[in-house]
């Protein structure tokens, strides 16, 4: 009797389901918990809760979640570089009949967890966060479409990944791999809460991000400042626009897919099952007809970062406006067509592959052009060598090796030989690491004073740009070289002991990246003690191009006193060559969006439904559905949702800028 | 304001920022919003009617469409589904002509449409589950419960609006942001029915004749 009821309370969550026999996981939760309890006890100490939660936890403001995100992110990067060094510290070790330091059930949940965490809660919550700080400035708008929706996408990402940690510590991940395969993923096989971690983690930041994607196209189609024509955009918010489109026209089919593994999990049907007529191939190809689009989406912002930077530290407008928007279009488009090539080996035929294979190397074409637009932009300009700068170099020489490589892979018969093989491993990290992060980070480095109003430091900022660069060839170049040898990924163990030396080279690339990562906070710490030597009082510290270069840094709540008025592609550039001068007085009363805390509170019902889900807690999976319904619907009854910034106030804060200007020159 | 924008455009010193403040009307994006997101659900039916197209004939040797579908009934239902829309055009009519009493009256009809599709639909699945046509039993019956299920949550979700935004008008009038829940209600109710004839084509038509 009372073990039924334990059972209909705790589900089955039991003493076990804590993982205190794995010292490693033990020891990393007692550092968790000790740094967690020294956070939130410092914010206590400080009395900041209050401060937090009005300012930032409930703001609507775009700025603000988008820093948010770009915090999340950071924090999670190192959650997930944690797993990858593990990983290749453990291959590093496992030879000569060593089985290395971790165990399977270990080493399988650390590798599903690396990808998904660098995915969907590194990867993903960076772009979304300089998404959503400089697309409303770019285009001179006050806010993005939605405010009050862009703070809950934002807490549902974050609902996202305290699922994902909090797996760590209580049950288990998934070890299928970070796209969860069927059958290994089925009830059967996977029939602990791992699998479940995943689905549920995935689902929640999938609401958020597929939210914040309709958010992000509206604000572009219907808020752009009057003047700005399509083929006006900066480059970043075309780049936007497309990496949005994509968003909304994928994240349903991965909610869609997840949906009906869970209901082969949960409820017994029979989709992806091998018996009563499921069919697991129909699994791998829905969730690669989101797959491939999600790395389109992840790489079109970084593109649009560098066409940024290329043409702001070479002084010139950037070559080829035109062929660079239709590139990204013919790329968003192609993205779409071209996701069997993950799976050549299924068995198609060759026809089939043949079509996936041409669509695949055919992206290569928009891709190269773009290339040859930075290029050109950058002969015969006055080139800057700043941070952002150089990994934009960084970037083209990294990244196009990693494109040749993609190429290689898109034709069928070689991928036959090389699927599954860490030469694919060491691809796509040439192109998510030498794409999408080294743009993200030359994105932190060229926005960070127009978020915070002071550059970040530049000798910091190298010594970590040269161990990343010089770290990611040691750690994957090694990779591709044992690819061609035949190793296939997700190893943990090896006989051949004459593979060890290249995963020791692997293993101190990764200890290279570890220091640049180390380097980098070391210069985020730096930057802001030394942030009066490096303030900037213009809003301009880059000769920028593009309008938020043309308001304050930090820009003010309402973003522009007036609206602007948009001529050429480069507004700012325009507005500064022939004369603009800043508005002083006649200011307005101006209309913004109220603060809510009904984000917050929707995204933490969403998580304990989740968690009422993963551990058959039915009760609290009830209670907080019903209370999401409630609030929700409690939500649509608040009409007053919006104040005015009195004229008075703007008339302050623009005089504060005049002073400040005025004190600069 | 955009048309005066090329003339200025070569001007020495144009204009670089506009002094009056456009209040851009509340709710600009709302319409365009709600479509993104109907085409995003529409992309969750599509993967729910490719999975059916894949595995809607593997019968895992089990009851077949033939063996299970009541035109009938499903003809019936497709009529209250259909009724209801009309209704809700109805109760747009009114409120394009600003009687509340009207619209309301309209909205109740349309919801009450709405549950006697959903009670026909339950009636079936009870029915095919009874019989041993579980969502277990096959693959084929898997797919038909998820795609034709979802769509019965996604008319629960949208009775549940409705009943809310009765409140609301009744409540607060049809005042602008009112008209706008029920335009966005509208139009995700006419979606809705357009998924239903794509279900009442391609599961039941199709599926007695395979």
């Amino acid at each position: 009797m009372s073990e039924n009821l334990i059972k209909m309370i705790f589900g089955r969550l039991t003493l076990e389901s804590f993982p205190l026999h794995e010292p490693i996981v033990v020891v990393t939760f007692a550092v968790v918990a000790l740094m967690g309890m020294a956070v939130l006890g410092a914010i206590t100490y400080f009395r900041l809760w209050g401060y937090l939660w009005r300012e930032w936890f409930t703001t609507v403001d775009h700025k603000r979640i988008g820093i948010m995100y770009m915090i999340l992110g950071i924090i999670m990067l190192l959650r997930g570089f944690a797993d990858a060094i593990m990983m290749r510290l453990q291959q590093a070790m496992a030879f000569n009949g060593s089985e290395g330091y971790l165990n399977a059930h270990h080493y399988d949940q650390i590798f599903t967890a690396h990808g998904v965490i660098m995915i969907f809660f590194v990867a993903m919550p960076l772009v979304t966060g300089l998404m959503n700080y400089v697309v409303p400035l770019q285009i001179g708008a006050r806010d993005v479409a939605f405010p009050f929706l862009n703070n809950f996408s934002f807490w549902m990402t974050v609902g996202g990944a305290v699922l994902v940690m909090m797996s760590l510590f209580v049950g288990e991940f998934a070890r299928t791999g970070w796209l969860a395969y069927p059958p290994l993923s089925g009830a059967e096989a996977s029939p602990g809460v791992g699998v479940d971690y995943y689905i549920w983690a995935l689902q929640v930041a999938g609401v958020g991000t597929t939210l914040s994607g309709i958010n992000l196209i509206c604000t572009i189609v219907k808020m752009r400042a009057p003047g700005m024509a399509m083929m006006k955009m900066p480059v970043f918010t075309w780049t936007s626009l497309c990496t949005n489109v994509l968003i909304v026209a994928t994240f349903p089919v991965l909610t869609a897919t997840l949906v009906l593994l869970s209901l082969d999990r949960y409820v017994g049907t029979n989709f992806f099952t091998n018996d009563l007529g499921g069919n697991p191939m129909m699994y791998v190809n829905l969730i690669w007809i989101w797959g491939h689009p999600e790395v389109y989406i992840l790489i079109l912002p970084a593109f649009g970062i560098f066409s940024e930077v290329a043409s702001t530290f070479s002084g010139k407008r950037l070559f080829g406006y035109t062929s660079m928007v239709y590139a990204t279009v013919v790329i968003t488009i192609l993205s779409y067509l071209v996701w069997l090539h993950h799976f050549f080996t299924m068995g198609s035929g060759a026809s089939v592959n043949s079509f996936f294979g041409i669509t695949t190397m055919i992206i290569s074409i928009p891709t190269g052009a773009k290339i040859f637009n930075w290029l050109f932009t950058m002969y015969r300009g006055r080139i800057r060598f700043e941070l952002p700068m150089m990994w934009t170099i960084a970037f083209m020489l990294t990244f196009t090796i990693g494109g040749m490589t993609g190429v290689l892979l898109a034709v069928p018969p070689a991928d036959f030989v090389l699927h599954n093989s860490l030469f694919l491993v060491a691809h796509f990290h040439n192109v998510i690491i030498g794409g999408v992060l080294y743009g993200l980070f030359a994105g932190i480095t060229f926005w960070w004073p127009k978020a915070f109003g002071f550059k970040l430091d530049p000798f910091w900022g190298k010594v970590s740009f040269w161990l990343w660069v010089v770290g990611f060839f040691f750690a994957f170049m090694p990779l591709y070289v044992l690819g061609l040898m035949g190793v296939t990924r997700r190893l943990r163990v090896f006989d051949d002991p004459s593979l060890q030396i290249w995963f020791w080279l692997a293993g101190f690339g990764a200890f290279l990246i570890f220091c640049g990562i180390g380097a980098m906070l070391v210069q985020f710490a730096v930057s802001i003690m030394r942030r009066e030597q490096l303030r900037d009082t213009t809003g301009d510290p880059w000769d920028g191009r593009t309008l938020e270069w043309a308001t304050s840094s930090p820009p003010p709540d309402y973003n522009f006193a007036f609206t602007p008025v948009v001529y050429d592609n480069d507004a700012w550039w325009d507005m500064k060559k022939r004369g603009y001068e800043r508005p002083m007085d006649g200011f307005k009363p101006i209309h913004m969006p109220k603060n809510t805390g009904v984000g917050v509170v929707i995204a933490g019902l969403s998580v304990a439904l989740s968690v009422g889900l993963i551990w058959y807690i039915w009760w609290l999976a009830a209670v907080c559905f019903v209370a999401i319904l409630a609030v929700a619907i409690s939500h649509t009854f608040n009409y007053d949702r919006d104040f005015h910034i009195e004229a008075d106030e703007v008339t302050r804060t623009e005089g504060a800028r005049t002073k400040l200007l005025a004190a600069g020159e | 304001m955009t048309a005066s924008i090329p003339a200025s455009a070569n001007d020495k010193k144009p204009v670089f920022y506009q002094r009056e403040e456009h209040g851009h009307a509340e709710g600009g994006s709302t319409m365009l919003g709600f479509w993104i997101y109907l085409m995003s659900d529409c992309l969750i039916f599509a993967v729910l009617f490719a999975t059916y197209g894949v595995l809607g004939a593997n019968y895992a040797a089990g009851p077949a469409p033939k063996d299970l579908f009541d035109l009938n009934l499903v003809a019936l239902n497709t009529a209250m589904l259909l009724f209801s829309s009309i209704t809700y055009g109805f109760a747009m009519l009114e409120m394009v002509k600003g009687n509340q009493k009207t619209t309301l009256i309209w909205l109740a009809v349309t919801g009450l449409f709405g549950l006697a599709f959903l009670g026909i639909e339950l009636y079936e699945f009870h029915h095919l589950i009874e019989i041993g046509a579980t969502p277990q039993r096959s693959a084929f019956l898997s797919a038909f419960f998820t795609l034709v299920g979802t769509h019965g949550l996604h008319v629960t979700f949208g009775i549940i609006w409705l009943v809310t935004l009765m409140v609301q008008v009744s409540r607060r009038g049809l005042i602008e942001a009112n008209k706008r829940r029920l335009m966005c209600l509208s139009m995700f109710w006419h979606f809705l029915d357009v998924i239903w004839i794509g279900v009442f084509t391609f599961v039941y038509l199709m599926g007695m004749l395979r």
